[in-house]
């Protein structure tokens, strides 16, 4: 076996024109392969930061039907003291949880004294929002970024500013009802707009709940969400469970479940596109798995066929079958593996200089987005392997036909 | 005991509709250590005899011993182990392996053939490329020597395993007369010097001059020639 490996790997370095190419193809399937899952995979991550950071949140906890019925922004199915306590308790067993922020929901009309529409808002502790959601400040297009919001100051969804002409500074009144059906009103001074992003939540006002409280008349603790940001995204499923477990769990005197809890994947229409990435990711392993495997295939086939007058004349000298097939295969296996290293670290180089270099690219209004390339070690085992293999299977063929080429016939060859 | 021997031995290839009688019911035998040729003009059968002593190609009808194992049903694996184990050969285009140095070509049989240990392989092919005069070659391409020098080192190659038997199919044929000459004298040099039995072919008459055994092969039917006291029988 030694021998047949130590001649495999002679052959290789003697046919370098052949080896040369057929590893070049093997490194160039290795190094697409690992640039594409790593890049994809970094934009991937960075449209769900995006998407998480700047509102949603990682995981939202409501009470049971909220959801359902969000579109309402229901008064009477927020989350009340003691359900509250409960949840904060959890909260801090709780490990990998970064931050969370309670929110009050509302809906209210806005007016700036010539003109009244519709608003939605979030009410929201600004320290606790600003660690929750750490990119939301870089959705204010006009005005203070610092300290987010102060009671007193309204955030505009973008849309509104712009269908009701309000600019920074202006004085305007948000009217609510309240839960009994009473109606409060309210001043607020403009302190910035808001830039709106695609999903829910995402065309919202803010104003601090202070003043939630203050124009819903609410004077015991009250939230409508509690929205959660992890120290590590890919902790998700593992909190998200507990989180299930513990607070999914329990239920009122009718026996009835109190909380609901739900990843940002479950509530953003995004998570679908970030399935597509991945489905499409998929596939193009597999074509370019194919690709590696053809061109093996094909320059195996063509080093057979050039070599018929030797493996006729070894085989006339009293080379067993088994050997001549071994020997192939493993020219082969040793081409897969030469290529695949080459290969992952010329791809493991690529992205380290695409991390130094820091990348920068913008995407609809965001600018300066750094594209930070990774790959995991899994997806660099898994691949390795994966064309080691093909490269094993690829040779398999030609190695068979040459093991079996009847000596007379393969010395005849010119 | 000899080391061939061929009883009514038939080979008929069959293609289509056409049926080539390409040995005809031959009967001889080879003694250990001699030196034989098999002569006759191209198409006379000398190939496909030698295919058959050499367990290339099986016998279609007839009795066909070499080194004392009945050779006439082989599998396709045993006359490969049979070959590697017994058999010596020495081809026309030389079939030196273009990628290995003229030290690898002898060790190929050593170490894919048979398994020798690494010091072992080294002391027997230099002692082989001693004995053919190539021991100052051994790092040197086949595509960078002679002829000549090429199928110094294909006999070279066949005697590596202490084969009982080495064939050399129209060994001369892509040599000179010098060369050629060179190249039968040290064929029987190495008989000498080894005992190893040596049967060859070829359709120069010219060359078989200090041959000791002579068949002439014409159309599949074998004759045993008398050697001649001077060697001038053309
Ligand atoms: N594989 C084959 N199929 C059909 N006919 C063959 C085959 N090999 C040899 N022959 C025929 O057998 C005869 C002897 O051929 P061969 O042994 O090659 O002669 P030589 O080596 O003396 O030139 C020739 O007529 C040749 O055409
Ligand atoms: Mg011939």
């Amino acid at each position: 076996m030694f021998n047949i490996f130590q001649l495999a790997a002679r052959n290789l370095f003697r046919y370098k024109r052949r080896t040369l190419l057929t590893s070049t193809l093997i490194t160039l399937g290795v190094v697409s392969v690992l640039l594409f899952i790593s890049i994809s995979g970094s934009f991937k991550a960075l449209m769900i930061g995006q998407i998480t950071d700047s509102m949603l949140g990682h995981i939202q906890i409501h009470k049971k039907g909220y959801l359902a019925s969000i579109d309402s922004l229901p008064l009477n199915r927020n989350l009340t003291g003691k359900q509250i306590d409960k949840v904060v308790q959890i909260l801090a067993e709780e490990d990998g949880i970064e931050a969370y922020s309670m929110r009050i929901k509302l809906g209210a009309m806005f007016s700036n004294f010539i003109e009244t529409t519709n608003i939605r808002l979030n009410a929201v502790t600004p320290t606790d929002e600003m660690k929750t959601a750490p990119l939301l400040a870089d959705r204010i297009l006009e005005g203070e970024k610092e300290d987010l919001i102060k009671p007193g100051e309204i955030l505009i969804p973008e849309l509104i500013a712009i269908g009701m002409k309000v600019k920074v500074g202006d004085g305007i009144v948000l009217v609510a009802n309240n839960k009994d059906g009473s109606v409060n009103g309210q001043n607020f001074t403009v302190r910035g707009i808001l830039e709106g992003i695609s999903g829910p939540g995402g065309r919202d006002g803010m104003i601090h709940i202070d003043d939630a409280k203050s124009l819903l008349r609410i004077n015991t603790v009250e939230v409508s969400e509690i929205t959660i940001r992890l120290k590590d995204i890919d902790k998700l499923p593992a909190v998200f469970t507990s989180l299930q477990e513990k607070l999914g769990s329990m239920k009122n005197q009718q026996g009835m479940p109190v909380f609901e809890v739900h990843t940002w994947e479950k509530i953003s229409p995004f998570f679908n596109i970030a399935k597509m990435i991945d489905l499409m990711t998929f596939f193009i392993k597999i074509m370019l798995v194919a690709i590696v495997l053809v061109s093996i295939m094909n320059v195996m086939i063509m080093a057979v066929y050039e070599r018929i007058n030797e493996i006729g004349t070894i085989s006339a000298i009293g080379t067993l079958p088994n050997k001549i097939m071994g020997l192939f295969v493993l020219e082969g296996f040793l081409m897969g593996i030469l290529g695949t290293t080459v290969g992952t670290v010329i791809s493991l180089i690529s992205i380290a200089i695409m991390n130094a270099t820091q990348i920068s690219f913008d995407f609809g209004r965001q600018t300066g987005l750094l594209l930070s390339p990774t790959i995991g070690a899994t997806d660099v085992v898994l691949v390795m392997v994966i064309v080691i293999v093909i490269a094993v299977l690829a040779s398999l063929q030609p190695a068979w036909k040459a093991a079996r080429m009847d000596p007379i016939t393969a010395l005849k060859h010119v | 005991m000899s080391v061939v021997v061929a009883k009514q031995l038939v080979k008929t290839y069959v293609t289509g509709d056409i049926k080539v009688e390409a040995i005809r019911a031959v009967n001889f035998s080879v003694e250990p250590a001699s030196f034989v040729s098999f002569i006759g003009p191209s198409g006379s059968g000398k190939t496909t005899l030698l295919n058959m002593i050499g367990c290339l190609d099986p016998p279609t009808a007839g009795q066909l011993q070499v080194v004392g194992q009945n050779i006439t049903r082989l599998s396709r694996q045993d006359a490969a182990r049979f070959r590697g184990e017994h058999i010596g050969f020495v081809f026309q285009d030389f079939n030196l392996i273009p990628v290995l140095t003229v030290f690898e070509n002898v060790e190929y049989p050593l170490q894919m053939v048979q398994s020798w240990p690494r010091e072992k392989r080294k002391t027997r092919v230099m002692e082989m490329l001693d004995a053919v005069g190539m021991a100052d070659q051994t790092h040197k391409y086949p595509s960078q020597i002679s002829g000549g020098q090429k199928q110094r080192v294909a006999v070279a190659r066949a005697l590596v395993t202490n084969a009982k038997l080495v064939l050399a199919d129209e060994p001369t044929a892509n040599l000179d007369k010098k060369t050629a000459n060179m190249v039968i004298n040290l064929m029987k040099q190495m008989r000498d010097e080894f005992k190893t039995t040596f049967i060859f072919s070829t359709h120069d008459p010219r060359i078989v001059d200090n041959v000791e055994i002579t068949f002439a092969l014409d159309d599949g039917t074998l004759q045993k020639l008398e050697k001649s006291a001077g060697g001038d029988h053309v």
